[in-house]
């Protein structure tokens, strides 16, 4: 919709003039931002185990987002006054729910962006569904936030499990062996991850041939166990689909090629991973492992000018989370500048149905039914360490898979 | 059968791990009556020591193995002399509190400079295979750290009870008050023993850098084991701590593997066997029972 200035503008205009009319619930008249300012609220983990896939350079993610933003309409922006707060949820949903009733309240945020955890996550749903303010989910993964848990202020923008089973599960079923062994820790999202590669799988034609839930948190460090159990199985899995996340997969990685389970014919597919675990465990040891990538900074031009640029400010290169909340948080300035105020109803109103296009969100559009954010997904293979040509250049893409077919249809649980 | 045979060995290595950094503790509490809750975070130093030494330095991990055990031996001992040393006369629970808040600010700041995504660390090209054992194959670099384990505990059990160094820390470690009246310098010995202890751990940490996620918070989620297995060895006890630690990891690897249908018993097995020994003998398996005042 927004290829050129000029169509930006004139449906600006078009939709300030439909706002106008409605009459929203301002009594001030000429007043058309709360305290004549915008305020980004950036809730995620700061110091735990996420705080390097998203944390702070997520909030230096919106802060570019808001220069840009703020280049791009000058005088003409709605309001010059944005500003960014953030705070550190720990992973923990008490802490995320009193995090965000905070941020809406006393700090006077208009939108809650990022939110990694997925329990933690969906209270800070119910928060902005309680609070009638906007929500754009970027770091969890539950498909509930679109699913029996959606509001009408909640988007969820990056990525969720079925994503990531879709493309993993189906195409390493397709292209590298039919019989699966999935390890997984035993909570929520480990739960979560296998019934949706389980259901992936058997669409594909493939069978899961044993799974297994490790303990949650693995005190020991330990998975031998199951990696030894693997080769054993009868038949024997041509794939282990490990759903360990963080320092768990470190470990699950790390003992994989101990074991040597790939000389032995067993494959391996991860179910979430970021840039920042394959820099952990390098190339060399996950080469040729395929995953589903929301985003790849090096996937072309485009890409790589905002990666250049998120480099300068953040010294290091961006993951998917930090450039889906560099997304999320522009898009909602440019919803907000259309609709010219700030009101929740009227921008969700300006949000629903509308196709995007930005650095992140190829062939976006955010859908009305369920406001699920859907764009183009990447099915990635890790390169060899010979062919690493660059730092953080870890990955190549095999193939893009299409938004329409990257994410599940709307779920009848969801009723906004 | 080498189903039972890999997942046997397997526990022994885990239990390594637990074993070196039982004795340390075991050790330290024994001649200190200091539960030292940094334990973890001297094992994360090691690997997280490994780590830089190799990336920053070139230092391979062989000596590596020597180094990190032998310089945080010494940053114990400094420890030991500026802070611990004050508060051992006072309420075991002020050495307890120093000790967890020394660990906050150890993982704190090795998260300040190097985050907390794991940092990467390979195994050393020699132990990189694995070995044939008829039955199974098995990876080199495991087969060593149980080789290295058992050789250590063997030669610290030898020190302890074979020399005169050994005899005093054990006559020093169950009585303290009768050694001294018997002309022994008891308190020389205590800062050597701590700077030993924390070696143990810093040892454990290299060993543990090449088949765990090196992160500031590696420790932490392995001390709440190795506390486990201290208290079911016996508090101080030399020997019950070792026995223990190779237990506890046996126990963790059979759970896991035969019990996987019960993941609520395989994922808390270890406390289950510390509540049960607990009732059973409230001072733990290899523990001497308090006698009555």
């Amino acid at each position: 919709m927004r290829r050129t200035v000029g169509v930006a503008a004139a449906s600006a205009a078009v939709v300030l003039v439909a706002g106008c009319g409605g009459g929203g619930p301002q009594s001030g008249g000429d007043q058309k931002l709360t305290g004549d300012k915008i305020v980004l609220g950036v809730l995620n983990d700061q110091s735990g185990a996420y705080s390097e896939l998203s944390g702070k350079n997520s909030v230096t993610a919106v802060e570019m987002a808001i220069a840009d933003f703020t280049a791009k309409y000058g005088d003409k922006a709605v309001t010059k006054d944005i500003t960014v707060e953030t705070a550190d949820h720990q992973n923990k949903p008490d802490v995320a729910n009193s995090k965000a009733q905070e941020m809406y309240d006393r700090k006077g945020v208009d939108l809650i962006l990022d939110v990694p955890t997925s329990s933690a996550a969906l209270k800070v749903a119910d928060v902005a569904k309680e609070k009638k303010k906007l929500y754009f989910n970027i770091g969890a993964a539950t498909t509930d936030l679109t699913g029996k848990s959606c509001n009408k202020y909640t988007f969820h923008y990056a990525y969720d499990t079925y994503m990531l089973a879709n493309g993993t599960g189906k195409t390493t079923t397709e292209q590298i062996g039919k019989n699966w062994y999935i390890l997984y820790p035993n909570y929520a999202f480990g739960q979560d991850m296998e019934k949706s590669f389980s259901t992936a799988i058997t669409a594909a034609g493939g069978k899961v041939v044993g799974k297994d839930g490790a303990p949650f948190p693995n005190t020991s460090g330990d998975f031998s166990t199951f990696l030894l159990k693997a080769p054993t199985l009868n038949p024997k899995p041509d794939v282990l689909g490990t759903m360990q996340a963080g320092a768990e997969l470190v470990n699950v990685v790390k003992q994989y090629n101990e074991f040597k389970l790939r000389d032995k014919g067993v494959g391996l597919a991860v179910g979430l991973m970021f840039l920042t675990d394959i820099h952990s465990l390098t190339p060399a040891a996950l080469a040729g492992t395929t995953y589903t990538d929301a985003w790849y900074w090096n996937f072309d031009a485009k890409n790589r000018e905002f990666a250049d640029r998120f480099q300068q400010k953040a010294g290091t290169r961006p993951t998917f989370a930090h450039a889906a909340n560099y997304s999320a948080a522009l898009q909602y300035l440019e919803a907000v500048q259309a609709a010219g105020t700030d009101d929740a109803d009227a921008v969700v109103k300006g949000l629903e149905g509308k196709t995007v296009e930005d650095v992140f969100l190829r062939n976006g559009k955010i859908r009305a039914e369920d406001h699920r954010v859907v764009h183009d997904a990447y099915l990635a293979q890790v390169k060899p360490q010979s062919e690493v040509a660059e730092p953080w250049d870890y990955v190549k893409v095999l193939k893009t898979i299409p938004a329409a077919e990257a994410f599940r249809a709307p779920s009848a649980d969801c009723k906004l | 059968m080498s189903g039972f045979a890999q997942n046997t060995f397997n526990g022994l290595v885990s239990g390594a791990f637990y074993a070196l950094l039982a004795l340390g503790l075991a050790v330290i509490f024994g001649m200190l009556r200091v539960v030292n809750f940094a334990h973890g975070a001297f094992y994360m130093l090691g690997a997280f020591g490994a780590y830089v030494l190799l990336t920053e330095a070139g230092v391979p991990f062989w000596a590596a193995l020597v180094i990190m055990p032998v310089g945080l031996g010494l940053l114990g001992m400094a420890l030991e002399r500026a802070v611990i040393h004050r508060l051992t006369r006072l309420d075991p629970l002020y050495n307890f509190l120093l000790t967890f808040g020394l660990t906050l600010i150890l993982q704190d700041l090795v998260k300040l400079r190097y985050g907390v995504q794991s940092s990467p660390y390979a195994t050393p090209s020699l132990l990189s295979g694995t070995v044939n054992f008829g039955l199974f194959d098995f990876p080199t670099y495991r087969v060593f750290i149980l080789g290295f384990a058992v050789l250590l505990c063997v030669a610290v059990w030898w020190v302890l009870t074979r020399t005169r160094i050994g005899m005093v820390v054990r006559a020093a470690t169950e009585r303290p008050d009768l050694t001294r009246a018997f002309g022994i310098d008891v308190g020389r010995w205590v800062t050597p023993v701590f700077g030993f202890g924390i070696g143990l751990a810093g040892l454990a940490g290299v060993l543990a850098a090449p088949m765990r996620a090196v992160n500031p918070l590696m420790g932490a989620d392995l001390i709440i084991v190795v506390f486990a297995v201290v208290v079911i060895g016996g508090l101080g006890s030399i020997f019950g701590s070792v026995a223990a630690g190779f237990g506890i990891g046996l126990v963790q690897a059979w759970g896991e593997a035969y019990l996987s249908n019960f993941p609520i018993v395989s994922q808390t097995i270890v406390f289950i066997v510390m509540a049960v020994v607990l009732l059973w003998r409230p001072a733990g398996l290899f523990g001497r029972e308090e006698a009555p005042a």
